[in-house]
């Protein structure tokens, strides 16, 4: 036989270099891998000590919740059924069966009470349902008690509540960690597994199918129903450059991409491998919050003042420029929510400038400068500054911005001085209206005086409380236009209209759920 | 003599550490910011960030915690991540396979590149071919990285479909999946240090050639090649070498555009990440690492001098 010449060993070299080249993700392709690009990096897990969102996601991959709440805002049972007593004073919870956690144990009732402890300690609708709770005991391994001194539909809210800080349910030796220290074991009981041993903090975060997960026989709806795990491992890659992750989308090196820029929709609209879609449809909605400690914005007429000012139309087009994607919005709970009042929506929504003159002349202003912290890094929320200035400006004010990053502008927060001392005038952030459409998770509506971003407005907080006790719908109704009128008279935060930020996808897979969080169950391959 | 010359810069080097690890410590403690209300965020109470700060030791006197960090630093601990609670080792260690790499692919093309072009340049100035080579230079000079790095990925990723977008892979995946995700990142990075080095050698060949020496070796019939590997690019080597190791440095320490156009996990990236979380140690201890590694170089350039130049003694 004759031996290959050099050429054409050289040939079959230069086809096979070729073969990988043309096809790059021969060499590390995984089958059943999801891989994801989330908003964010994954840094600290524990999901109860921040509010971080990317925290919250990666809690819903690893840990239960008690109970579901599904796209009719109706609460179901997840890991556990209940019952009430007639006087609605007592709730039994019952786990269902074959719940586990990582190592194997089963998830019993005294985990369930001690994640409540810490979730309460640190929560906004934890705390306010802890006045309501006269007791909470075992019954047994799988049963527990909760006693309340009134009856209150506070305790199926909070313990479903989606949004930041659910209450995720832990191991009991991990629940026992104060909630102002992190935890470090990552044991959970849901439709995921961590893979501690290839986390990167900020880079990358695996996750594998629980193959001791047994889900609920319902269909998936928000985070009621069946958690059915389609795809045996997950991927989450932090991408700094959104225009990568678009590349890499188009070129089918990730699946998904968690929140699509808006000037780069049209890169991905038209690819018939790729769907653009939203898929939280209550989206979010952007807010200022005004310095209610310091001149000139410790004077509620001031504050009403900058609200009346700003038109949210010029916010919105800036901030988004596709009214596919936005809309006005007055109501501090909300639009499109069964608490969203937009009571006061005429001077709220549109600028009226007149009247903003008017109440700056009634307040006595005299020219204090108003600083607003301007971070320019997170492009959702670096043109409203800009906006809000010149409007501002346009009626009187004397507006300074302050350009920093987003982390400089949230500490820059916890500086009590004055505006001309470093401290700070106006914030602008932003949050899920699954958070912001009750009033406990709310956080403008915690008028306790106790963060530096809120005003001191008791009326609010007993409305709150009157909200709590509530004996049905009607009634709980008519505090919500009331928390709306307050709200907005003291300006507890300044609306400024609500946005949806649409996800992308592979069209190799399917089933992405339609929720106001993101979750990765009921995911499967397209083919399926 | 070498030897102890060596020990002796790595001794010096030690107080010059300690002192930017100081002016780094302070540095961060005394700017406005505040990892708790990162970790809790913006709605967080006075009282959350303070159980906070207390439960990372943030809360105690600025003397206190420079002297627990100096005492763990002498024994190698580095401390844990403020936000993550993982080891600054670990999270540095994970990190510094795709710099180490980028950094070295970057290195070796330039050497391959810019070299042989600055030479090419320079034998005849002024000419066509040293006029192209020059402008080109100056046009890989001007050009960001990012700019070189989203034309590379749109014709080699997105058109052709070539090469891979995006990310890194160890060496341990193969030697095709680690080096294809280089190949981008390095042509995109090795841009403007190839025009430095390429203009470096240049002029420095051409300030050589002018030399008494070279005039004789000609005289005594010495081809052009043999005179300009022989005699004139061994003698214009002292500026290349300090260029080329201020340059090794900055790839090393500097790279955080180039990784994050094509995602890769590098040290930069850690060092923004850091920087904008407020993660204490991890910012302390790549400022330490950073300070290291520019001493080192500067040895080793120090080193090759007597190399390329046997007169140079230490």
């Amino acid at each position: 036989m004759k031996p290959p010449s050099i050429r054409s060993i050289s040939r079959a070299c230069l086809l096979a270099l070729g073969t990988l080249i043309i096809n790059p993700a021969a060499s590390h392709a995984q089958p059943d891998t999801l891989r994801v690009v989330m908003q964010t990096g994954l840094r600290l897990m524990d999901p109860i000590m921040t509010t971080a969102y990317i925290s919250r996601d990666h809690g819903y991959m690893i840990y239960d919740t008690l109970l579901g709440l599904d796209s009719k805002f109706q609460v179901r049972p997840q890991m556990a059924d209940w019952t009430t007593s007639e006087d609605g004073l007592v709730y039994t919870f019952t786990l269902r069966d074959g719940l586990k956690w990582n190592d194997g144990s089963p998830v019993t009732s005294e985990d369930c009470i001690a994640s409540i402890r810490r979730w309460a300690e640190v929560d906004g609708t934890g705390g306010p349902l802890m006045t309501l709770v006269d007791e909470m005991k075992p019954l047994n391994e799988k049963s527990f008690e909760i006693k309340l001194t009134q009856p209150t539909e506070l305790i199926l809210e909070g313990l479903s509540k989606l949004g930041a800080r659910p209450l995720f349910i832990m191991p009991k030796k991990v629940a026992e960690t104060p909630a102002s220290e992190a935890i470090t074991d990552y044991t959970g009981s849901g439709p995921y597994r961590f893979v501690n041993e290839e986390f990167q903090p900020g880079i990358k975060a695996v996750y594998e199918k629980n193959p001791d997960y047994i889900p609920r026989d319902e269909p998936a709806d928000w985070t009621a129903g069946g958690k059915v795990v389609g795809v045996e491992r997950v991927e989450w890659v932090t991408m700094p450059d959104q225009m990568t992750a678009v590349n890499a989308l188009a070129n089918g090196e990730v699946d998904y991409i968690q929140q699509l820029p808006y000037d780069l929709i049209p890169l991905l609209k038209d690819n018939p491998d790729v769907t653009v879609k939203v898929l939280d449809h209550l989206g979010s909605w952007t807010y200022f919050t005004m310095n209610p400690r310091q001149p000139p914005f410790n004077n509620k007429l001031l504050r009403q003042a900058a609200l009346a000012a700003v038109a949210q139309k010029d916010i919105l087009d800036a901030m988004v420029g596709n009214p596919e994607y936005s809309k006005p919005c007055a109501a501090i709970m909300g639009c499109g929510t069964v608490n969203g009042d937009e009571t006061g929506k005429e001077w709220i929504v549109e600028a009226d400038k007149e009247k903003a003159k008017a109440l700056m002349a009634e307040a006595g202003y005299n020219n204090e400068p108003v600083v607003i912290l301007h971070p320019t890094d997170i492009a959702l929320f670096s043109t409203q500054p800009v906006v809000i200035g010149e409007a501002l400006r346009s009626v009187g004010f004397n507006v300074q911005l302050k350009t920093m990053d987003w982390q400089s502008a949230v500490s820059n927060l916890t500086n009590d001085k004055g505006p001309d001392e470093g401290g700070w005038s106006i914030f602008i952030t932003g949050a899920s209206i699954a958070i912001a459409k009750d009033p406990f998770g709310n956080s403008m509506l915690a008028t306790d005086g106790k963060a530096v971003t809120r005003p001191n407005v008791p009326e609010i907080l007993d409305l709150r409380m009157q909200y709590a006790k509530a004996p049905n719908a009607e009634a709980r109704k008519a505090i919500t236009v009331e928390i709306q009128n307050k709200a907005m008279e003291e300006v507890a935060a300044g609306p400024l209209g609500q946005f949806q930020v649409p996800a992308a996808f592979s069209n190799k897979w399917t089933g992405f759920l339609e929720a106001p969080v993101t979750v990765f169950w009921n995911v499967r391959k397209a083919a399926d | 003599m070498l030897l102890f010359y060596v020990l002796r810069r790595i001794l010096a080097a030690l107080p010059v550490m300690v002192l930017v690890a100081i002016i780094v410590f302070a540095a961060l403690r005394l700017t406005p910011n505040d990892p708790a209300t990162i970790m809790a965020g913006e709605d967080a109470t006075e009282a959350q960030l303070e159980a906070i700060r207390v439960s990372m030791g943030l809360d105690q006197s600025i003397l206190v915690q420079l002297g627990t960090w100096l005492q763990r630093l002498a024994t190698g601990d580095l401390g844990v991540s403020l936000i993550s609670g993982a080891p600054v080792l670990d999270l540095i260690g994970d990190r510094i396979g795709p710099t180490i790499a980028l950094s070295t692919s970057s290195f070796l093309f330039t050497m391959m590149v810019a070299i042989p072009l600055g030479v090419l340049a320079s034998r005849k100035p002024g000419h066509l071919v040293d006029r192209a080579l020059m402008g080109l230079s100056t046009l890989g000079l001007s050009l960001p990285v990012f700019v070189i790095g989203y034309v590379l990925m749109y014709a080699f990723a997105i058109s052709f479909r070539w090469l891979p977008v995006q990310g890194y892979e160890p060496l341990s995946s193969g030697f095709w999946a680690h080096a294809q995700r280089l190949i981008m990142p390095s042509l995109a990075l090795s841009g403007a240090y190839i025009a430095l080095v390429a203009r470096m050698t240049r002029s420095s060949i051409i300030e050589v050639k002018g030399e008494d020496y070279i005039r004789t070796a000609r005289a005594k019939g010495a081809t052009e090649t043999a005179i300009l590997i022989r005699h004139a690019l061994r003698n214009a080597a002292i500026p290349i070498v300090t260029v080329v190791g201020a340059g090794v440095a900055s790839l090393i320490t500097g790279v955080v555009v180039t990784e994050s156009v094509f995602n890769l996990p590098g040290l930069g990236r850690l060092v923004v990440e850091a920087v904008l979380a407020r993660d204490y140690p991890v910012i302390q201890a790549l400022i330490l690492l950073f300070s290291f590694i520019y001493i080192l170089v500067n040895l080793i350039v120090d080193i090759l001098y007597t190399v390329f130049d046997p007169r140079i003694r230490y």
